[in-house]
């Protein structure tokens, strides 16, 4: 039986896809069988994050319909062999999954895998909700800004109700917050929503904390999950953050900010190379 | 830190006026969880019932649903403005 994660935050570009690939990819690294699913009908990204855009054939609305086989639509990683890509459609709309047809999918792939990871499209419809609903523990991204904050508190509450946990009163999804984008330097400006603030606020348990980081683009530029590049600072907080959801006791980095002059204190110059 | 303080002048920080705002905003939502589809719907038609006797603001109005094992309490405070 596979364990079903998904990547949520109701905030659009907060950084699911790129965290959604991240863990994926160092579950797999860590000896996991893995499947990374894009449920973004209509707007599929997961598939250049991966750098796997030009093998793709099937998707998952097609396997939903019938027209190819589970097989015929995953796509294996190039980097690591246990590691699988279900793409997301880019002709169809969000109407064209089913909730049937979505837990055909994940019922199939947890024969299989170790672990399923769903990246949800933003928002808190009909999308969204499919993306969550058959999930046993969710990685709720939330950005340090307050638009962000108040999405994932909309997520925590659907999460709590209109899951297929919450509908059998099963065990509720289990919950982690993953603070990302954050700036330690902004955060001593107080500028910044610190992590504990945050924390306090949605009163969930922190996953993981990721950096505002320059790897980022450059992995995306190149298809290749931040992960990989384990000299980075995200990468190296994303490692963290898979090793802490197989349940390892990892402290937090990244959280203080780089010694700085006085006089970039005083001008609040915050970059973060 | 202080001097530093002085220098860019006393203002308040922005990100603790933003966590007092999300605590606001977040015990707000939460009080609405779990709450039945129709809630919001309901309290704004009750508003407009009650408006049609009374002149009351929109935030005067506050609807809560409480649910024990056999029976569910529908509760309605509503602030009347002050008789003048
Ligand atoms: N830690 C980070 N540091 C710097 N940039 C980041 C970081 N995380 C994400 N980004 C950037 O933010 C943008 C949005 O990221 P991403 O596509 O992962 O978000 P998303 O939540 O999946 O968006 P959508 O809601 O559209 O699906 C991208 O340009 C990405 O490179
Ligand atoms: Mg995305």
């Amino acid at each position: 039986m596979a364990k079903i994660i998904v990547v949520t935050s109701g905030k659009g570009g907060v950084g699911k896809t790129t965290s959604a690939a991240a863990i994926a990819t160092g579950l797999a690294l860590r000896g996991n069988k893995t499947v990374v699913i894009d449920f973004d009908v209509g707007l599929r990204n997961l598939d250049l994050i991966m750098g796997c855009e030009r093998r793709v054939v099937y998707d998952l609305v097609n396997v939903i319909q019938g027209e190819a086989g589970l097989n015929q639509a995953l796509i294996r990683d190039k980097r690591s062999e246990n590691l699988h890509i279900l793409p997301a459609s880019q002709t169809r709309d969000k109407d064209a999954l089913t909730l049937e047809g979505v837990e055909k999918v994940l019922g199939d792939l947890s024969e299989d895998f170790d672990y399923i990871i769903c990246d949800s499209p933003a928002g808190i419809e009909r999308g969204a909700q499919l993306a969550m609903y058959f999930a046993d523990e969710a990685v709720v991204v939330t950005n340090p800004e307050v638009s962000s904050v108040r999405d994932s508190d909309r997520i925590l509450g659907l999460l709590s109700s209109k899951s297929r946990r919450a509908e059998q009163n099963r065990d509720p999804v289990k919950e982690h917050l993953l603070i990302t984008r954050y700036n330690p330097n902004r955060v001593d400006d107080g500028d910044m929503l610190n992590l504990e603030d945050i924390r306090e606020i949605l009163a969930i348990d922190l996953i993981g904390l990721i950096p505002e980081s320059e790897a980022v683009l450059r992995a995306s530029n190149q298809g290749v999950p931040v992960i990989h590049d384990d000299k980075s600072d995200a990468g190296q907080a994303y490692a963290d953050t898979v090793s802490r959801l197989m349940g390892e006791d990892v402290p937090l980095r990244f959280h203080s900010a780089q010694k700085r002059g006085l006089i970039a204190r005083m001008f609040g110059g915050g970059a973060r190379r | 830190m202080r001097l530093l303080d002085f220098l860019k002048g006393e203002r308040k920080k922005s990100a603790s006026v933003a966590k007092e705002r999300l605590q606001i905003i977040v015990a707000h939502q939460r009080g609405h969880r779990g709450q039945p589809d129709y809630m919001p719907m309901l309290e704004q038609e009750l508003l407009e019932v009650i408006r049609r006797y009374v002149q009351v603001e929109q935030d005067a109005i506050n609807i809560s649903l409480d649910s024990d094992n056999d029976c569910s309490v529908l509760e309605l405070n509503v602030t009347l403005p002050n008789r003048g």
